[in-house]
């Protein structure tokens, strides 16, 4: 019997692959279990040979399989033995739904022009039948943070579930944050007009840090006034001063990072995030005691020097780690919407260079969750929790075992096909057919 | 009336010593000064190497006529005694633009692709009918900081376009007209790698392009010289006029210096090179080119290190550039390498003095310094008989000096040109260098005079009280003005003495209140010690970092060898039909793969245990970017005629980051921007060798096709280049390969035919000794090529990326050819929306040979990770999968025979990985090509903290350096300060 309820949701997900578009799921109607897996908990924990029951969207209980009896009534049995359970993956500091086409601009919403962005939301430019977020299920990767590009101040971002019908369908956390980019501390010659390339230190760099300090006590001030007149952009900053938001702020090297902290505490705001942080393990020990959590840049990404030691990228995530830095794993970068899907290949690759797999877990599951606020709901296996997970046959952080069978976001049984399966499945099929 | 006198008399002074014989005279009677000038008692460098002490030179008219000595004095000669003083040859500067206007920059918007002459050669950036002559406008101003510098003779040129023309000798005679000064109007013809300013023209928009054209140039130049050509092309025509001329090549690296000689050599032509200071890196490379090589002497300056944020930006390779470069002229003279030296490349001409001296304290011998300034330019140019050596009939080019010309404190008093004497520094001063001691007012007062003889500087004490104090010395008169202290407001006493032999002065004083009284002192018995000024003796005693291969971090100090290696116990990857073996040993010897099996013996072999990990071959790249200078000709649609191998980096730190990704060997490509490419080298990653030691032996010949967005420049504003669609590129195709057909077929008939590189490269696809690697996305174009390729009979070898090959995986096969993939990319353009990751999986399953490949300097170093996606996407075994990172490029590169696989006899290539291969969680812990390991992870720790160390090191001395010129620098401004010298300044 718990086999048949197994194979007749396969046949559902089979069934609605072949749809054009990939229907949103709907909501649970019905209770179910998953017995018998792994289940990577996301706050480092391992349940082996594991129940996990969903109702209603959540989590009602999750244990060891051989320890929790539930009634067996009106409930549908998943039997994953020998597989894993993950919690959904988030991505860190995306623009997934915010350009289909890179090189084609009229698909591109990720920026605005201007300098103080802060009332730009990314939320309602999100495309939620994008053909890129769709693929980033079959991989484990449920969740983003939705962020805007460009300027000074960038503007609004949001937190999404990637399978909606609309945007508001899919919001799950709305203008959590306001991303702000950080001056350069060095320039470069402009060597196109007989410059000297090399790299100096930013002569603007105390005036632009002058100007953005500027800009947030101007909108401090106007939004402890009667507003009268309408300021869309200091209005918009008001969530930073009543905590309600939090401060993203994009930065790489160690003296924009300990400034950016500086900055933080001087405006009175506590909720700071670095986004970047290639030299963020420099200063470890002054983001974790100021309770500084860091986005970190693509795990798979080239040194920045010449003579930086080669496997610098994979191996910063454990330096912070290591100081009790909350991290999480962002993609940011080029091609960074497709690649996106690599997510826990990025965390697997941070476990070839010192983490453990559950911590590397914990970088793209229930750390962004803390960052973003969403961690009571989001980010871990735990009773109460959303019923968002996925069913792996085997470790999901190697890409040889990352195949998923089932997953669900909110307690729905998504569909795991994407625009690239329904390709493979016809031409796969037209050469069978020809032999 | 007065303008005309005062011009008719700057007329006369302007009368050159060499009249024109055959002018007409309208400013008074004929004269010639036909008198003898006899110098006397000096130290003469007639040549570099031959020094005659109490030797003579007499001149007359401009020329030597004897030197030697006790020659005697003709009755009409004006004798000079030089007693304690030297004689030079003046020196040659080989490589300026003197006088010579550099061109401006023509403007315009969009791209042009053709000439804008007509009548010359098809390109504007070939310009060798220029000539430097006729641009040339004497720069006294120029002239004269030459002049001091000790320069008599300047080589001037065009210093713009590929072939620049022809330049001009000067004579630096201020005195002279350029009838007189130009002592060659055609003195050699000058060439480089960068394009003019005066065209827009697109072509070459790459190195590799200009190495291209200069080659196509030669061709065409012979052909045209054959009277081939029935059309008029002037700068052909001119190109072969200047044949016979010095061809110096401005190259400006080490690496362009190699560049240049291999394009020469292929034409029988021996450039006179302008290096960049960095020959030493590599300096049996430059040794081996034969080349003589003009050396700037633009030796960088230690960097500001203060700020730790910036220093940390520094490379290794900049630092160690700062104490290794002035170490290079005595490299080269080590190695026995010609060299002229010269001061193109400097900022400022004036640092010209310092760096030679540097140079010298950094072991340039002052004989082969002097021979880089006077013999060997004079020898580069033809011109031995009458330049660069003081002998009967050469030009009367010499300078007068205190002392030897090398060392620091001498003093250069004339320098004379044609005869003609420009006083530097006035040679009858007298030395008051020295300590004295007066009374001015009551008030006892120790002065010490340093410096040098022309320009000494005092230093006034006056009861231990140091006082401000500021002075001049010219024609034998001292002035000299002092406070005594702050407090007493601006109390200055004014001295002006003259001294008649350097030993006492005398004159007066006036008092601060306006009295004068008489001054004298007279120097103390015994020479004051010369107090040596900072900044001299850090050069000396620091030492020149080592240089190792390549010469940035990570590389070696010492080559790695080929060694015996027992691999024990390891889970072996054959790639042969003994698939995976485990617990199986792997014996590499010889650089080969000797043995695969149980229990091998060790022999003499280094035994490392590998139980626990595995060994594959090495990763192979069908398609990378990286160890590159350039990528993309972009200025025509085909560019056959470029090859990447000219410009390999061995220097790219992605070399050393590939290894460290168990890679071996890779393809680079050209880049996509036109349909006809250029073509590929294929090379192994032997982190330290040069960049033509990287390459394959008997490398198979490939060239970069492309097709869809980018050859039609789809993003492009303007884009004006045939093609602009699909449509268009198919037509390109038909159009190169019928001509190259008609050009095979001439060429194969015994017709005389215009060799034509682009033409020969075509044709070897055509006759199968050449395969494309074409880069490709949709199934359209995809197909169109196959048709074309049919058409004329050949098969296309491999379509990279090939992103849409599922969809005609079916007729790739049938037509041979294999598929190099992406593993998952998609999105990032539109011709992408249908690429998905099952794609290698799909080919192989049809029977495609397929390869993934990185194009991706980030991604090459996790090329098993890209197969591993294989595994997830489409179900590939684990060993299928591992192939398309390793036998299967091998295969589509035609280098299987070699490498790809463990086969017993195949080059020991090989990889040992921590864990299994296509784990996430692997490492490559060892990579080895030929049995030589480039890459191992405890030596990358050794050599991470050498680094380190390294920088630190060098590091302190630049602070050191700078800290050096601090101590000088509170001195002077606390001087400043008591003088109060706003006022005096």
């Amino acid at each position: 019997m718990k086999s048949l309820k197994f194979l007749y949701i396969l046949v559902i997900c089979c069934v609605s692959g072949l749809a054009a578009q990939q229907t949103p799921a709907s909501e649970q109607s019905k209770d179910f279990a998953v017995i018998g897996a792994t289940a990577h908990i996301g706050n480092g924990e391992v349940i082996e040979n594991s129940i996990i029951v969903v109702r209603s969207g959540r989590i009602e209980t999750i244990g060891k399989a051989d320890e929790i009896v539930i009634a067996m009534g009106n409930i549908d049995v998943i039997n994953a033995e020998g597989k894993h359970i993950y919690p959904g993956i988030i991505v860190s500091n995306s623009t997934l739904g915010l350009v289909e086409v890179d090189a084609v601009k009229a698909s591109s919403d990720q920026a605005e022009i201007g300098t103080y962005n802060s009332h730009i939301r990314s939320l309602i430019a999100y495309n939620a039948e994008s053909k890129v977020v769709e693929s980033m299920r079959p991989n484990g990767v449920l969740l983003g943070q939705v962020v805007p590009r460009g300027g000074r101040v960038s503007g609004t971002s949001s937190v999404v579930q990637f399978d909606a019908w609309n945007w508001e369908d899919a919001a799950v956390k709305v203008d959590e944050g306001l991303h702000i980019n950080w001056p350069n501390t060095f320039t470069r010659g402009r060597w196109w007009l007989g410059e000297d390339p090399g790299l100096k230190p930013n002569k603007n760099y105390s005036k632009q840090i002058q100007e953005l300090s500027n800009y947030l006590s101007e909108s401090k001030t106007y939004n402890s006034g009667d507003k009268s007149v309408t300021n869309l952009p200091y209005a918009a900053m008001a969530g930073l001063f009543d905590g309600s938001k939090r401060l993203y702020v994009h930065a790489n090297d160690e003296k924009s990072i300990t400034d950016v902290v500086t900055f933080a505490k001087a405006n009175g705001i506590d909720k700071l995030t670095i986004v970047g942080g290639y030299e963020a393990h420099k200063v470890a020990e002054l983001l974790e005691s100021n309770n500084v959590s860091v986005m970190l840049r693509r795990v798979h990404t080239r040194p920045n020097s010449q003579d930086d030691d080669y496997d610098q990228p994979f191996k910063l995530a454990k330096a912070l780690v290591d100081a009790g830095v909350l991290v999480s794993l962002e993609t940011s970068g080029q091609m960074e919407r497709m690649n996106s899907r690599n997510l826990p290949f990025y965390a697997g690759t941070t476990v070839a260079y010192g983490l453990s797999k559950e911590q590397a877990l914990e970088l793209i599951t229930l750390n962004p969750a803390k960052i973003l606020g969403i961690d009571k709901d989001y980010g871990s296996l735990e009773s109460g929790k959303s019923g968002t997970f996925f069913i792996s046959e085997g470790d999901a952080l190697d890409m040889r075992t990352n195949i998923l069978t089932h997953a669900f976001i909110d307690g729905r049984a998504i569909s795991l096909e994407s625009h690239q399966t329904k390709l493979w499945k016809r031409y796969a099929e037209k050469y069978n057919d020809g032999k | 009336m007065i303008k005309n006198v005062l011009w008719l008399l700057m007329f006369a002074c302007s009368i050159p010593i060499f009249g024109q014989d055959y002018f007409p005279n309208n400013s008074g009677v004929a004269t010639k000064n036909s008198n003898y000038t006899l110098f006397t008692n000096a130290t003469i460098y007639a040549s570099p190497d031959k020094v005659i002490k109490n030797g003579s030179l007499l001149i007359k008219e401009g020329k030597v006529v004897s030197v030697g000595k006790n020659i005697k004095a003709p009755k009409n000669a004006t004798i000079v005694d030089l007693s304690g003083k030297f004689i030079y040859p003046s020196f040659i500067d080989i490589y300026t633009a003197f006088g010579v206007k550099k061109p401006e920059r023509v403007r315009g918007s969009g791209p042009q692709y053709d000439a804008g002459r007509s009548g010359f050669y098809w390109n504007d950036h070939i310009r060798p009918e220029q000539e430097a002559m006729y641009l040339f406008k004497y720069d006294s101003k120029a002239a004269s900081s030459m002049q001091k510098l000790g320069f008599g003779t300047v080589n001037t040129s065009i210093q713009d376009g590929i072939v620049r023309g022809t330049g001009a000798l000067i004579a630096l005679n201020d005195e002279g007209d350029n009838s007189v000064r130009v002592l060659d109007p055609a003195s050699a013809q000058f060439l480089s790698f960068s394009k003019s300013v005066q065209s827009r023209q697109s072509y070459p928009t790459s190195l590799m392009g200009s190495m291209a054209l200069l080659r196509q140039m030669y061709n065409d130049a012979n052909w045209y010289a054959g009277g081939n050509s029935e059309t008029t092309d002037l700068a052909l025509e001119a190109l072969n006029r200047n044949k016979a001329l010095p061809q110096i090549f401005e190259a400006g690296s080490r690496s362009n210096l190699m560049r240049a000689d291999k394009v020469g050599d292929q034409f029988g032509i021996q450039y006179i090179i302008v290096g960049g200071g960095d020959e030493y890196e590599r300096i049996t490379d430059v040794k081996n080119t034969n080349a003589a090589v003009i050396l700037p002497l633009d030796f960088q300056k230690a960097f500001d290190v203060e700020d730790p944020f910036l220093a940390s930006t520094l490379s290794v390779s900049d630092m160690r550039a700062w104490n290794q470069g002035p170490y290079n002229p005595a490299i080269l003279e080590k190695n026995d390498i010609t060299f002229a030296l010269t001061t193109h490349g400097l900022k400022s001409v004036k640092d010209f003095k310092s760096n030679l001296m540097t140079a010298v304290s950094k072991g340039l011998s002052k004989e082969t310094a002097l021979k880089a300034l006077t013999t060997v330019p004079a020898q580069l140019l033809g011109k031995s008989d009458v330049l660069g050596t003081l002998k009967a009939g050469a030009f009367a080019n010499f300078l007068i000096s205190s002392g030897d010309i090398f060392d620091k404190e001498t003093t250069l008093y004339e320098n004379w040109v044609q005869g003609e004497a420009h006083i530097i520094n006035t040679m009858n001063a007298h030395d008051i260098r020295g300590d004295y001691s007066f009374s001015i007012n009551g008030k006892q007062i120790e002065m010490s005079l340093n410096g040098t003889i022309e320009k000494p500087k005092a230093t006034l004490k006056s009861g231990g009280q140091k006082l401000g104090s500021k002075m001049s010395y010219n024609d034998d008169w001292m002035t000299l003005t002092y406070t005594e202290s702050t407090d007493s407001p601006k109390a200055f006493t004014r001295i002006s003495a003259k001294t008649s032999d350097g030993k006492t002065l005398n004159g007066k004083a006036t008092l601060p209140n306006g009295d004068v009284v008489a001054f004298s002192a007279t120097k103390a018995e015994g020479k004051s010690d010369e107090k040596k000024k900072g900044g001299q003796k850090d050069s000396e005693s620091s030492n020149m970092f080592a240089v190792t291969y390549p010469n940035v971090g990570f590389g070696f100090k010492d080559q790695p060898k080929s060694e015996t290696i027992l691999f024990k116990n390891a889970t072996v990857w054959t790639n042969e039909a003994d698939g995976v073996l485990e617990n199986t040993d792997v014996l590499i010897k010889g650089g080969k793969i000797a043995q695969i099996g149980k229990d091998l013996k060790a022999g003499g072999a280094r035994v490392i245990d590998a139980t626990g990990k595995h060994i594959t071959a090495g990763i192979i790249d069908e398609h990378s970017h990286i160890a590159a200078t350039s990528i993309n000709e972009a200025g025509h649609n085909s560019s056959a005629e470029v090859t990447i191998e000219d410009v390999i980096d061995d220097e790219d730190i992605d070399i050393y980051r590939n290894l460290a990704g168990g890679v071996t060997s890779i393809q680079i490509l050209h880049g996509s921007a036109n349909p006809i490419g250029g073509r590929s080298a294929i090379i192994k990653l032997k982190w330290g060798a040069s960049a033509d030691n990287l390459v394959y032996d008997e490398s198979p010949k490939f060239i970069k096709f492309a097709l869809g967005e980018n050859v039609k420049q789809s993003r492009s504003q303007n884009g004006i280049r045939f093609p602009q669609s699909r449509m268009g590129v198919e037509q390109v195709y038909v159009d190169y390969f019928s001509r190259a057909k008609e050009y095979d077929d001439k060429k194969k008939s015994g017709q005389a035919y215009r060799m034509d590189t682009e033409m020969e490269v075509l044709a070897e696809i055509l006759n199968g000794e050449r395969f494309i690697s074409c880069h490709s996305y949709v199934q359209s174009e995809i197909n169109m090529l196959m048709k074309v390729a049919e058409q004329f009979n050949f098969r296309i070898n491999t379509f990279t990326h090939i992103l849409e090959g599922y969809k005609v995986a079916d007729k790739m096969k049938e037509h041979g050819v294999g598929g190099s993939t992406f593993s998952d990319w998609w999105a990032y353009k539109y011709e992408v929306n249908d690429a998905i990751p099952y794609n290698a999986a799909i080919m192989h399953n049809v029977g495609v040979t397929v390869a993934v490949n990185s194009d991706d300097a980030e991604m090459s170093r996790r090329l098993n990770q890209e197969a591993a996606k294989s595994v997830k996407y489409g179900g590939v075994s684990e060993e299928d999968a591992l192939k398309f990172v390793t036998l299967n490029p091998a295969k589509l590169l035609h280098i299987d025979d070699r490498v790809g696989s463990l086969k017993v006899g195949k080059d020991a290539d090989v990889v040992l990985w921590s864990d299994h291969p296509l784990s996430i969680y692997a490492k490559a812990e060892k990579t080895i090509i030929e049995g030589v390991t480039y890459f191992d992870i405890e030596k990358d720790r050794e050599l991470r903290a050498a680094l380190q160390k390294e920088k630190s090191e060098l590091i302190n001395l630049m602070l050191e350096d700078k800290n050096k010129g601090l101590k000088t620098q509170p001195i002077q401004k606390k001087e400043k300060e008591l003088m109060h010298c706003d006022s005096l300044d």
